[in-house]
C-alpha cells in the first residue's frame, strides 16, 4: 500500500499526537487529527482560551520553549491536515471511529490509527475527598494554567509524584498561598533510585529545584505522611494527616490538590483491539506495543502517556517513532538513522522515568486500608465496604464487582475509582491485584448527550462544541 | 494581593482569580441569580468564582464542585434551564447562559 491509500487517524493533539502528525506530513501522508481540547497542546502544554495574555514563560516555566514548539508544530500543519478540535472519539470498531464534535456525531473511517490519548491523575480516595474544594493535582494545574485561578486560599497539595512539587511551585509563583506540601513518599526512597535519576540530567536537576524551592520559600514540606481526611461541613475547611511518627496534624485550607502521579488513558486502545497486560510498577493494565509503539502491525500505533506514562519529552519522541513505524510498515521510506537516535533517546528517558517512579512510589497500600465507610466511587457514592462485601461473589473480579456494586459503572466508567477499587477487592480476597482483572473498556468511553434534535446541534455550533 | 481580597471577601467562593482578570465581562444566571463571569471562563470557573459548589450528587445529596477539571471524571455535569446537560469544566460560558442551581443554599 502506498501513501496515497493511507487514511491515518490520530487521536490526541498533545506532544505525542502533534509530533506524529508532523512526521506523517513530512512524508506526504496527511492525517485526520481529532482532539478533545479546544486548542492543541494536550494537558501538559494546555493553552488558555483565546484572549488570555500571560506569556508562555508564566504558563509553562522551564518548559516554555518546548510548549511553544509543540503548539507551533500543530499550528503549522493546520492548513494541510484535517484537524478537528473539540471532538471526542467515543468508540472504535472495525476501522471506524465514532466522533462527537461541533457538528454532532460523525463516523470517521481509517486504515491506520495512532492513539495519543494521554493520561490523567491517579487518585487514591480517602475520607472527605468528595468535598467541594478537593481537586486533582492536574485539575489544580488546569485551573491556574488555563483559567488564571487558584483552587482556594490557602491551598494544600497532597500525594506524591513530580506534579506535587511542580504544581505547588507554580501556585506559589502565581501568588497563591500554599499552606503545605504533603508527600506520602520518604526522602530515603530516592537513594536506591539515584543512579537512574541521574540519567535524567537536566530534568533531574529541575526536579530537585522544584522539590527544594518550597522549603526555601518557607512552605512546609512533610514527607512520609499518611492522609487521614479532608473535612468540612459542606465544603473543604481543613485536611488532616499523620506524620511519619504517627502524630496527627490538621491544616486549614479551602483548596486541596491530590494525586499520585498519573495513569494512562487506555480505553480507546482496548476498544481498538490492543492486547492488554498488567504493569506491576504502574499497577495498571496497559495496551501492549513494541518500543516504536507498534501495537497491531500496519494498523494500530500507540504514542505518549496513553501507552504507559513517561512524560512530555518522551511523548514527543514516541509520537515521532510511532509515525515512523507506521510509515515503514506501509512501505514508505524513512530515515533509519533518525529512528535509531530517537530510540536511544527514548531509552534514556525511560531509565530516568523508571527511577523516578521508584523514588516517588505510589502508596497503593493506602487504598487497601481505607475504612469501610469511605466513598470510593464518587459518581455513585459506592464505599470501600460495598466493594469488600462483593468479595464473596465468584469469580471475584472487577467486572463482577461492577455488576453487583456498580463501582466503575458511573459516568467516569472507573477512570477515577478503578485503581483503588481493584486494590480493595484484591486485599479483601487476599490476592494480587492483577488477579481481580480490569474493568473492560466500554463505548461510549465518555458520556454522550443524546440530543432530540441532531440538526439543532449542527446549527448551534458554539454550544455543541462544549460537549 | 489586595485586588484578590476585594474580589473575594470571605471564603464563600471556591476558586480565586490570580491573573487574567482584564477580559470582557459575561453575564450568566445560576438558579435565576445573575452572576458576573469573564469571557473565556469555563462554566466551572465562572460558578466557583461566585460560589462554593456546582451541583448535588444524586446518590448522597452532597454538594460537588468538580474534581479533575479536564473532562475525565465527569463530576461537574450540570443542567441548563432549557433541559440540556453540559460538563462545566470543558464548556465556556456564553452571554446569558442559564444554569439550574442545586436545591438548598450554596
Amino acid at each position: 500500500m502506498s501513501g496515497d491509500d493511507l487514511a491515518v487517524l490520530i487521536v490526541g493533539a498533545g506532544p505525542a499526537g502533534t509530533r506524529a502528525a508532523e512526521t506523517l506530513v513530512a512524508h506526504g501522508v496527511l492525517p485526520i487529527v481529532v482532539d478533545e481540547g479546544a486548542r492543541s497542546g494536550g494537558q501538559i502544554y494546555r493553552r488558555p482560551p483565546e484572549g488570555f495574555s500571560r506569556p508562555a514563560a508564566a504558563l509553562y516555566g522551564f518548559e516554555a520553549r518546548k510548549a511553544q514548539a509543540v503548539h507551533a508544530a500543530l499550528d503549522g500543519l493546520r492548513e494541510r491536515i484535517d484537524y478537528r478540535p473539540n471532538t471526542l472519539i467515543w468508540n472504535i470498531e472495525g476501522g471506524v471511529a465514532q466522533a462527537l464534535g461541533p457538528a454532532g456525531i460523525v463516523r470517521i473511517g481509517f486504515n491506520a490509527l495512532v492513539l495519543a490519548t494521554g493520561a490523567m491523575d491517579r487518585v487514591i480516595p480517602f475520607p472527605g475527598w468528595t468535598l467541594p474544594g478537593v481537586f486533582t493535582m492536574g485539575g489544580s494545574q488546569v485551573a491556574l494554567k488555563a483559567q488564571g485561578c487558584a483552587i482556594g486560599d490557602p491551598v494544600v497539595f497532597m500525594g506524591t509524584g513530580p506534579l506535587l512539587y511542580l504544581v505547588a511551585y507554580q501556585y506559589a509563583h502565581a501568588g497563591a498561598r500554599v499552606a503545605a506540601v504533603l508527600d506520602t513518599s520518604r526522602a530515603g526512597q530516592a537513594i536506591p533510585a539515584l543512579p537512574g535519576l541521574l540519567m535524567g540530567g537536566r530534568t533531574f536537576a529541575k526536579g530537585l529545584w522544584y522539590m527544594t524551592w518550597p522549603r526555601l520559600m518557607g512552605i512546609p514540606v512533610r514527607r512520609g505522611i499518611t492522609p487521614v481526611a479532608a473535612e468540612g461541613e459542606s465544603a473543604l475547611e481543613a485536611v488532616r494527616y499523620r506524620d511519619r511518627r504517627g502524630r496527627e496534624h490538621r491544616i486549614a485550607c479551602t483548596g486541596l490538590g491530590i494525586g499520585y502521579s498519573v495513569k494512562s488513558e487506555v480505553q480507546l486502545a482496548e476498544l481498538a483491539g490492543c492486547e492488554m497486560a498488567f504493569d506491576s510498577l504502574a499497577q495498571q493494565w496497559l495496551p501492549q506495543a513494541d518500543e516504536d509503539g507498534r501495537a497491531l502491525e500496519g494498523s494500530v500505533y500507540l504514542a505518549g502517556d496513553g501507552a504507559g506514562v513517561a512524560g512530555a519529552d518522551a511523548a514527543e519522541v514516541r509520537g515521532r517513532l510511532a509515525a515512523l513505524a507506521l510509515l515503514a510498515d506501509r512501505g514508505i521510506a524513512i530515515d533509519r538513522a533518525l529512528q535509531a537516535s530517537l530510540r536511544a533517546k527514548l531509552r534514556r528517558i525511560m531509565r530516568f522515568r523508571n527511577a523516578l517512579e521508584r523514588a516517588l512510589p505510589v502508596p497503593f497500600h493506602l487504598a487497601r486500608a481505607l475504612p469501610d465507610e469511605t466513598v470510593i466511587c464518587r459518581c455513585e457514592a459506592i464505599t470501600a465496604g460495598d466493594i469488600r462485601q462483593g468479595r464473596a461473589l465468584e469469580p471475584a473480579e472487577m467486572n463482577r464487582a461492577k455488576a453487583f456494586t456498580r463501582v466503575g459503572m458511573g459516568r467516569c466508567q472507573g477512570r477515577v475509582c478503578g485503581p483503588a477499587a481493584a486494590q480493595i477487592l484484591a486485599a479483601a480476597r487476599g490476592c494480587a491485584v492483577e488477579e481481580v482483572g480490569r474493568l473492560r473498556g466500554q463505548a461510549p468511553v465518555k458520556p454522550l448527550v443524546i440530543r432530540a434534535g441532531a440538526e439543532a446541534a449542527v446549527e448551534d455550533r458554539s454550544r455543541a462544541a462544549s460537549i | 494581593m489586595s485586588q484578590r481580597a476585594e474580589q473575594h471577601p470571605g471564603a464563600t467562593c471556591r476558586l480565586v482569580r490570580l491573573a487574567e482578570t482584564d477580559r470582557p465581562g459575561v453575564t450568566i444566571f445560576h438558579g435565576g441569580e445573575q452572576l458576573a463571569a469573564l469571557a473565556g471562563d469555563t462554566l466551572l470557573t465562572a460558578l466557583l468564582c461566585n460560589g462554593v459548589a456546582l451541583r448535588r450528587n444524586e446518590f448522597d445529596s452532597d454538594l460537588r464542585a468538580g474534581f479533575c477539571n479536564m473532562g475525565a471524571c465527569q463530576d461537574c455535569w450540570v443542567v441548563l434551564e432549557d433541559g440540556s446537560r453540559i460538563r462545566a469544566c470543558t464548556t465556556e460560558v456564553w452571554e446569558g447562559m442559564r444554569v439550574c442551581a442545586p436545591d438548598g443554599d450554596l
